[in-house]
């Protein structure tokens, strides 16, 4: 599909061209022979388009002879130059089209891979590459960059070689038919190329500021708009017209400005069109005048398509310079993201955890997300098969760092973190994983049936353990009034409140079955009284298994065998609710804070 | 589609009709290049022609490219102005109706399909005005020029032409046809990718918890191979377009050259005017397939029309009452008489039969958990929706008959989710109040316990959109602030204080009820410890008031309230309370 709005979008220029290129085209090695014989099709059929304009000058020239001659038109000579044509131009588009199938099927087959490719580098990635970029950015590789690399490699790799090829062939062909119309003819190429880059120089800079006018208009509009309630509270609806107004009417300025500078092109680049053929009319007129040749009309036709097809390379090539930068700049951003360093590999790793008693011990640890700031700084414990750990402290404290620590997520800075006596650096992160099941705050599951999403990715779950676990975290009810039961679809139309979200990734735990548990703030977007069922749910889970928990809600934690109170990247006290609560600590604070009287 | 022109200001239609009339004077200049083809043509045919005339027909020629050029360049200045000009309007006209809007309106369309509609779907509009509207005007004089200068000339060539037409448009029709729906379940499929990548991505430590990296692979597999088949299936039907468009340009020159020759040796046609038909032909083909390619894009357009069309003719379901009754000396007071709220498509009431007093001065507080009303009954007060039956006072007079800006300002709101604007510190404190003075910000700023937020920053501190580069906690500290600096009669805090740790709390509670303590308070909380003290407790379930008094007087008589207080303290602390 054409799309009209590419003018106006100022295209990103890749920063190494021929770098992106490159890649690229390695990517296209192995359909290389495919895309040998699309291009040689796509040559063959530019010169049969070449020499046809030829041929229908020759039946021109007939006739304007044939005018002169007493036995009339050659009409037999012209059925023959017209048959022949019939035939160029039935192979030029079968040529074209075999070559158009050809082209389109590598450009997807690489698409394919390309976005097969992301999907397993997300896999690949440490989570620390996460850490600093959002998720719009990687979505818009896989969809949006892949796509932009789909529509223009497709169209430019063999436009560009139909271009050239046109370009060259015309330009034999004109200077054989007749030189000085050919100079005419060339002489328009500077014109329209200086008028091309004066304007596309204009022009860019209005658009940069529209585009710049339509961000901040935009944002302006989203923040209005998703805070209604505070704006109508706080009666704040003119203050923010008026911001509106201004951005608008500089938008409105910038807008028409660049819209009509692009919309100049067009015109502009007909104009030099209209002169070219002017000029082959005017200079052929005298020529064939000056020479008494009436012959030469002929000619004149010939140039005729020869002036309109020549336009065609030029503003092609000129197009595809601009597709390819885009080209360039997607295929430069799908490339950074395939290459960025992976986990180390882990496969010649001969240490293997089957199952463990859940020892675990944190040896002086040392961590932080970026190197100028170490949020974990010489954290020790000793925990003991079957105990549970509660982990609290304020926000900042490195609760959550732990976690990621412990499920080898991150790579500790210095220190150890011992698993039944074995670090787990010397565990593959596969292993650590099946050793650890893991209940997280933000309740993730995705789009598919109940069913998969409890028993997520593990191998023969019979229904009967299904329903067990549903019953276990109290699900089993609601599941069965659902219509579909197991089977139903979760997806944005399903009602299904945050607790029982909760409630079947705690079931999804229950399947895994690991003999450890993280909870991470399972419970805190929940109201008090989802919460009791949660925590029925997870007394469940925690039963046997050691357990780490963590918890803004005190009430939570207070069973909890060990609790580590955390502060600034370390433990600053240790010991269970009670004792802690003797030693009148930064616990006991934290804790008493909750009940104390406002008047005191 | 032509229901949006209306939104067009006068001025715009006189400049759209000075557009049409450049317009018909290019396509006439555009359509005499030939004729003066023709003219060299036949001198050269004509023995003893000079060169002077040939000069003279070649100056009218580059005369004639060179006034075309100029009708063009106002033709797009003219179009590149009213597009803009247009696009302005419509923006102004969404975002002030959007303003307009009560809650209910916002969530029939949801906020981000405003957001849309106020840019996205302008765009669009501004796109087909700019680019379609003007093949629109230009396509269909230039075919009919073309048609009246060929028509008449060669009944044969004529023929010819019109084949070639209809089988162009023809063809592209089929195409489309067969591709459009393709279209859409490739856009489909890209949500899907998306989505199935998205989810990949936000889930990514759950996914590597349970070592699912291979589960979620085989997910992308599936998409990524049937919008595969998607693509090649439309690519390839869309192959044949360029060829096809070629066979048939090129079939129609050569059609008309050869039936040409035939009728010129009949001695039924002359040569120029062959040649002449040779261009005039294929400025009817490319006139139609400019109207093609309109009527391709005009659909989104028109979707995009339509779209902007319903937010403008929602009517609004709250709005100034005829003759506000302006305040009495009474401040500070909050009644709910037997109130019941039902949102707009719901078939249950959020809220029913609710009746309590709120005194000034007194602290109320709302508990309950999620779902049963708390936030609803909040934004009942200010007039963010109306109530389904029975009547909100505040200060003795129905909400609904009082001016909304007046009722707003005796009302300090901190909303559930804090959210700050883009500016700075102090902007975003005088929010609600433009003309405080420093000292007043600065007490709101103590009482609010955002000190420390003030001191790192400063007043003229920068702060992101939504105030993306402050923690949650801080946001929500600020977001108090702003509320105080209004100097509100009656507080609303819609489980406000659940961002804070308990301490900040506390002390943020301790300052309010010292800074403050004139003012009604109203608060929505999930923490028993945030609202013990309270002078007034209600207990919502299932959009019932179900127990309302103190502490002490609920813990005795209310089961709900005492299972929530049970989840969250010790029975010793029960006790001792």
């Amino acid at each position: 599909m054409p799309r009209p709005n590419q003018m106006h979008k100022s295209l990103p220029k890749a920063q190494n061209f021929g770098k992106s290129m490159g890649k690229l085209i390695g990517f296209l090695k192995p359909y290389l022979l495919a895309t040998v014989v699309a291009l040689l099709f796509a040559v063959a059929s530019t010169v049969f388009n070449i020499i046809a304009p030829d041929l229908i000058g020759q039946i021109t020239t007939i006739v304007t002879e044939g005018l002169f001659l007493p036995t009339g038109i050659d009409l037999g000579a012209i059925a023959k130059i017209g048959t022949t044509l019939i035939i160029m131009y039935g192979c030029c588009a079968v040529f074209g089209y075999i070559q158009g199938w050809i082209m389109t099927t590598v450009t997807q087959r690489v698409c394919n891979k390309l976005r097969t490719q992301i999907s397993q580098k997300i896999n690949k990635l440490p989570l620390r590459y996460f850490d600093t970029r959002n998720i719009g950015d990687v979505l818009s590789r896989v969809t949006n960059d892949v796509d932009t690399i789909g529509q223009t490699l497709n169209q430019s790799l063999s436009q560009m070689v139909t271009s050239v090829t046109m370009l060259i062939g015309l330009l034999i062909m004109m200077f054989a038919t007749s030189w000085q119309l050919a100079l005419v003819a060339v002489a328009t190429v500077p014109l329209s190329m200086i008028l091309m880059l004066l304007i596309v120089g204009v022009s860019q800079k209005h658009f940069k500021a529209m585009q710049k006018n339509l961000g901040n208009i935009n944002g302006h509009i989203e923040e209005v708009f998703s805070n209604h309630t505070v704006v109508k509270a706080f009666n704040a609806e003119e203050k923010m017209t008026q911001k509106f107004d201004v951005y608008n009417q500089t938008l409105k300025q910038s807008g028409w400005k660049a819209q009509f500078l692009s919309g100049l092109m067009q015109p502009l680049m007909g104009f030099v069109g209209n002169l070219g053929f002017v000029g082959v009319c005017i200079v052929g007129g005298i020529i064939a005048i000056q020479n008494n040749d009436v012959g030469f009309i002929g000619v004149i036709s010939s140039f005729m398509i020869y002036i309109r097809q020549f336009g065609q390379p030029l503003g092609q090539i000129g197009q595809i310079t601009n597709t390819l930068q885009s080209t360039a700049a997607a295929s430069e951003r799908v490339f950074e993201f395939l290459e960025s360093d992976e986990m180390p590999d882990e496969s010649n790793f001969a240490t293997h955890f089957d199952t463990v008693r859940g020892d675990i011990e944190f040896k002086d640890v040392y961590f932080g997300y970026t190197a100028e700031k170490t949020v974990i700084k010489g954290f020790s414990a000793q925990i003991k098969a079957g105990q549970t750990v509660a982990i609290v402290g304020p926000t900042g404290a490195g609760k959550t760092t732990l976690v990621n620590l412990l499920m080898k997520f991150y790579q500790v800075n210095s220190g150890d973190i011992l698993i039944d006596g074995v670090s787990i650096s010397n565990l593959t992160r596969t292993n650590v994983h099946d050793l650890f099941g893991m209940v997280l705050q933000d309740t993730w599951l995705f789009e598919g049936t109940i069913r998969d999403n409890v028993v997520y990715g593990k191998q023969g779950v019979s229904d009967e353990v299904l329903w067990r676990v549903l019953k276990a975290t109290g699900m089993d009810h609601y599941v069965r009034t659902l219509p579909k039961g197991l089977d139903t679809v979760l997806d944005d139309k399903t009602t299904i409140s945050q607790g029982q979200r909760q409630l079947l990734t705690i079931a999804r735990a229950m399947i895994e079955n690991a003999p450890m548990l993280i909870l991470d703030e399972a419970t805190s977007s929940v109201d008090t009284r989802t919460e009791i069922l949660i925590q029925q749910a997870m007394d469940k889970l925690t039963q046997g298994r050691t357990s780490f928990i963590i918890a803004h809600r005190l009430s939570t934690i207070k069973n909890a065998d060990v609790i580590l109170v955390m502060k600034e990247g370390n433990v600053i006290e240790q010991g269970n609710h009670e004792t802690l609560m003797q030693q009148g600590g930064f616990y006991a604070d934290l804790y008493n804070s909750q009940f104390e009287n406002e008047e005191e | 589609m032509l229901k949006i022109l209306k939104n067009f200001r006068w001025q715009y239609w006189v400049l759209a009709v000075v557009m049409v009339a450049f317009i018909v004077l290019q396509v006439e200049l555009d359509l005499a290049l030939p004729e003066y083809m023709s003219e060299i043509i036949a001198l050269i045919t004509i023995p003893g022609s000079t060169m002077e005339q040939v000069w003279q027909a070649g100056f009218k020629m580059i005369g004639i490219s060179f006034g075309s050029l100029l009708c063009t360049v106002v033709t797009s200045f003219i179009a590149a102005r009213i597009a803009a000009g247009f696009g302005a309007i419509l923006r102004k006209k969404i975002f002030d109706k959007v303003e307009s809007f009560s809650l209910e309106e916002i969530n029939k369309f949801s906020t981000a399909s405003l957001i849309t509609r106020c840019t996205n779907d302008v765009q669009q509009i501004l796109m087909f005005i700019t680019i379609g509207l003007r093949l629109l005007i230009t396509a269909p004089i230039m075919a009919g020029g073309a048609i009246i200068k060929i028509s008449g000339k060669s009944s044969e060539l004529t023929t010819i032409t019109m084949i070639g037409v209809a089988v162009i448009v023809v063809f592209v029709v089929i195409l489309t046809l067969v591709v459009m729906p393709k279209f859409r379940a490739i856009q489909r499929l890209t949500d899907n990718l998306n989505n199935v990548t998205r989810e990949n991505l936000t889930g990514i430590r759950v996914v590597r918890a349970y070592n699912a990296e291979g589960f979620e692979e085989q997910k992308f597999d599936e998409v990524n191979q049937k919008i595969t088949k998607t693509h090649l299936f439309v690519n390839r039907v869309m192959s044949l377009m360029h060829p096809m468009m070629q066979i048939v340009m090129n079939g129609l020159s050569l059609s008309i050259t050869w039936v040409g020759a035939t009728l010129i040796n009949a001695n039924k046609l002359t040569l120029p005017v062959m040649m002449s038909f040779n261009m005039y032909s294929m400025q009817i083909v490319m006139s139609f397939m400019m109207l093609i390619m309109v009527f391709i894009f005009m659909p989104r357009a028109s979707v995009s029309a339509k779209r902007i069309n319903e937010v403008l003719d929602t009517p609004n379901s709250i709005s100034n009452p005829q003759n506000p009754v302006s305040a009495n000396d009474k401040k500070g007071v909050v009644e709910f008489k037997n109130v019941s709220f039902k949102y707009a498509d719901a078939d249950e009431c959020m809220l029913k039969d609710i009746s309590f007093v709120a005194n000034k001065g007194e602290t109320v507080a709302i508990i309950g958990s999620t779902g049963s009303g708390k936030s609803s009954l909040l934004s009942l007060i200010p007039r963010f929706y109306d109530v389904t039956e029975g009547q909100v006072m505040v200060n003795g007079i129905d909400v609904k008959e009082q001016n909304l800006a007046d009722l707003r300002d005796k009302i300090g709101y901190v909303p559930q989710k804090a959210i700050l604007f883009s500016g700075t510190i102090e902007s975003n404190l005088r929010f609600g109040n433009e003309n405080a003075d420093k000292d007043l910000l600065q007490k709101a700023v103590d009482i609010a316990q955002a000190t420390n937020i003030v001191q790192a920053k400063g007043f003229t501190g920068n702060v992101a959109q939504g105030g993306q580069n402050l923690s949650g906690g801080q946001k929500q500290r600020m977001s108090i602030a702003r509320a105080i600096a209004k100097q509100p009669e009656i507080y609303l805090f819609d489980d406000s204080f659940s961002a804070l740790d308990y301490k900040t709390d506390k002390l943020l509670r301790q300052a309010l009820n010292k800074e403050v303590s004139d003012a009604t308070k109203i608060i929505v909380a999930q923490r028993i410890g945030t609202i013990k003290n309270a002078d007034k407790i209600l207990v919502l379930d299932k959009g019932k008031i179900v127990g309302n008094g103190t502490h002490q007087q609920l813990l005795q008589n209310c089961e709900v309230y005492r299972e929530i207080a049970q989840s969250q303290l010790s029975k010793e602390e029960l006790e001792n309370a």
